[in-house]
């Protein structure tokens, strides 16, 4: 682990929206999100789909779909408020300083290019390497994502590589800006296991190496385990909960968090799994109050008809819940 | 113990790979399933595990008679089910139902649920349209969702109600033995509780059989009595869940767990990280089709194939190491 303190991502009261039917019908993604991310940090962003968790990553690019506009907030990054940048400054800022690994592989792969030109792309579009240095470049990262025999297979077309391959070649093209940020969006979900836990350890190895730093969307809470050294649990468009992983798994405070870690099968153990009643929100029609009270056990009038603040705890762990509210004044 | 439910005895699939063009030759089989026998007992579970290509979803298909057996056979409830022909093969059908994966795609856009789940009744019994739609109201009532969903369409469904109604159109003939091909990996954390804590129910419920085909270790072994675990068209392990999660004995099997993610960031887990990817099926290796990847390769291993061997009650793995 990069010993560094410097802060290199920090999200500050991040207001996301989506519009429809010509202004009339507003879904609220993002609803006010704030964390910080350190250099060589990583860090899990958990919650059920529809949750907010891919719009925040493309809000962090700047990549919302055109129905999409981040209403406030800054996203500072490295320095700089990447909410001032004008349209073709964020493009130097992407793939060079921030990478992206989405979840199909098969998708995010141009199925007419070889592997050498995709790879290839953002070290000679931001970087400007050429020629033969070009070429030792993406032999040097295909051989980091462990392919083997690199420079045969990089004449190659994606068709030709597996599933598990496709995914490590979508990672070396992430790296090939020497990126400070990688964000990767639910990057095993259609890997076998034993693939993916082998990505699971590259991805990690290549962070010793690089010192890069690594946001995990995923809602598999195993992963946020294995690899992570802070967590964000997301309801309903907001962080509900966040601290160290250690702390959150040994005293989640939020409701929610407990009945995602209680509702985990686990091996060698056949005890019935909690249920967690209900459905996830329409974000379009958010229930009043704290979002998760129609579905919480410990819900009580005030939780109906007022939102919780965020309480803030002195290992770093936050969470939004009345309860953590009084939690917090009683010591 | 009781008679077994379904039994299948040394089951092979082999698809021909053809040259292609008009005057094609046979280059070789896919030993999709290769030699597989197993046993499901009234009310029981069988999980089946591995990886995309070790023949899970051919073997579901050989049970659902959606594809006949290269060879071996299938024995539902004491009679050969490829000979079944006329009444007695729709009344297998009726018995042996199944729920895929996707329920986005396994559900029609263009019926309504009421349909749907009707549709298998119209096909199989002669009940009144007043019966059926009676029927369609229990078995939705049974998998927790009200009976007046019936004229909706699946499209205002989320993916979790999709997967009940898919549920609900696999019991609606009275189903003795479901199969489950990996009902749950397309749903989100909390849902997936819903669907097992909602299958463990009907099981108990009903006494239905189940075959759950999963890749999902934890999930698997939480629903399951019995794993049993394929690579590359063949069983390598069986065992009861418990002994299995506690006792795994192919390095295959240990690597599956050992690949399976922690509950707690604090949990060790003992590093048997398998290096490559499953060899193609139409090119296994010779010997036993594991040791390409296994840590404890013997010169032996490339040469026999293990067979499957009782170590303890009920414990059965194809491993020289045993």
């Amino acid at each position: 682990m990069v010993t560094a303190t410097k802060t290199l991502l920090k999200v500050t009261d991040l207001y996301a929206q989506f519009t429809g039917f010509g202004g009339t019908r507003v879904v609220r993604a993002i609803d006010g999100i704030n964390f910080t991310l350190d250099q060589g940090e990583t860090m899990g962003l958990v919650g059920e789909s529809g949750c907010g968790k891919t719009t925040t990553c493309h809000a962090i690019f700047r990549l919302l779909p055109p129905a999409g506009d981040i209403v406030s907030g800054s996203i500072e990054f490295d320095g700089q408020d990447l909410m001032q940048l004008s349209d073709s400054e964020m493009r130097s800022i992407r793939g060079r300083d921030m990478g992206m690994i989405l979840q199909d592989p098969m998708a995010s792969l141009d199925p007419l290019f070889t592997i050498m030109d995709q790879v290839a792309e953002p070290a000679h579009h931001h970087r400007g390497v050429r020629g033969g240095s070009l070429r030792e470049r993406v032999v040097e990262l295909l051989r980091s994502v462990r392919i083997p025999s690199p420079e045969i297979r990089m004449r190659e077309f994606p068709h030709q590589m597996s599933g598990g391959m496709r995914q490590r070649i979508v990672g070396a093209i992430s790296l090939s800006g020497g990126p400070k940020l990688i964000v990767a969006d639910e990057p095993t979900t259609n890997l076998d296991v034993t693939i993916q836990l082998q990505y699971l350890n590259l991805l990690r190895d290549l962070q010793q190496e690089t010192g890069v730093s690594l946001v995990f969307v995923t809602h598999n809470l195993g992963i946020v385990a294995k690899m992570c050294d802070k967590v964000a649990v997301m309801y309903a468009g907001k962080i509900v909960e966040q601290g160290s992983v250690r702390n959150i798994y040994n005293n989640p405070r939020h409701p929610y968090t407990q009945a995602l870690i209680q509702s985990i099968p686990r091996l060698g153990n056949k005890d019935p799994l909690y249920v967690i009643p209900g459905q996830p929100p329409n974000l379009a029609e958010l229930p009043t109050g704290c979002a998760f009270h129609p579905r919480c056990p410990f819900a009580t009038e005030k939780c109906i008809n007022e939102e919780p603040p965020y309480v803030s705890f002195g290992d770093g762990q936050e969470s939004k819940c009345w309860l953590s509210v009084e939690e917090a004044k009683n010591g | 113990m009781a008679d077994a439910l379904l039994e299948a005895q040394d089951l092979r699939k082999y698809f021909p790979v053809t040259s292609g063009g008009m005057f094609s030759r046979v280059k070789g089989f896919v030993k999709a399933v290769d030699g597989v026998s197993f046993s499901v007992y009234p009310g029981e579970t069988l999980g089946v595990v591995g990886e995309s290509g070790c023949g899970k979803t051919t073997t579901s298909k050989l049970v659902l008679t959606q594809e006949a057996p290269t060879s071996g056979s299938l024995i539902f409830k004491g009679k050969d089910v490829s000979q079944l022909r006329g009444r007695e093969l729709k009344e297998y059908r009726q018995a042996v139902q199944v729920v895929f994966q996707d329920p986005f795609s396994s559900l029609s856009p263009r019926m309504r649920v009421g349909d749907i789940i009707a549709e298998p009744l119209e096909v199989h019994s002669l009940m009144s349209r007043q019966g059926i739609k009676d029927r369609v109201g229990e078995v939705l009532e049974l998998v927790g969702m009200p009976a007046d969903v019936a004229r909706l369409f699946p499209h205002e469904f989320s993916g979790g109600q999709r997967q009940r109604i898919a549920i609900a159109r696999a019991l609606a003939t009275n189903a003795e033995l479901i199969v489950l091909d990996e009902p749950v990996s397309a749903l989100d954390v909390s849902i997936r509780a819903h669907i097992l804590t909602l299958l463990e129910e009907l099981q108990r419920e009903l006494g239905i059989s189940y075959v759950f085909i999963g890749h999902d270790l934890a999930a698997v072994a939480h629903i399951s009595d019995r794993i049993a675990v394929m690579y590359l068209g063949k069983i390598v392990e069986t065992a009861e869940s418990l002994e299995l999660s506690n006792n795994p004995l192919h390095p295959y099997t240990k690597a599956l767990f050992a690949a399976s993610l922690p509950s707690h960031p604090d949990e060790e887990r003992e590093e048997l990280a398998i290096s490559g990817e499953v060899p193609s099926a139409l090119n296994p290796p010779p010997g036993c089709h594991f040791h390409t990847r296994c840590p404890y390769y013997m010169e032996r291993c490339s040469e026999d194939e293990p067979l499957l061997k009782e170590v303890s009650q009920n414990h059965t793995v194809a491993c020289f190491l045993y």
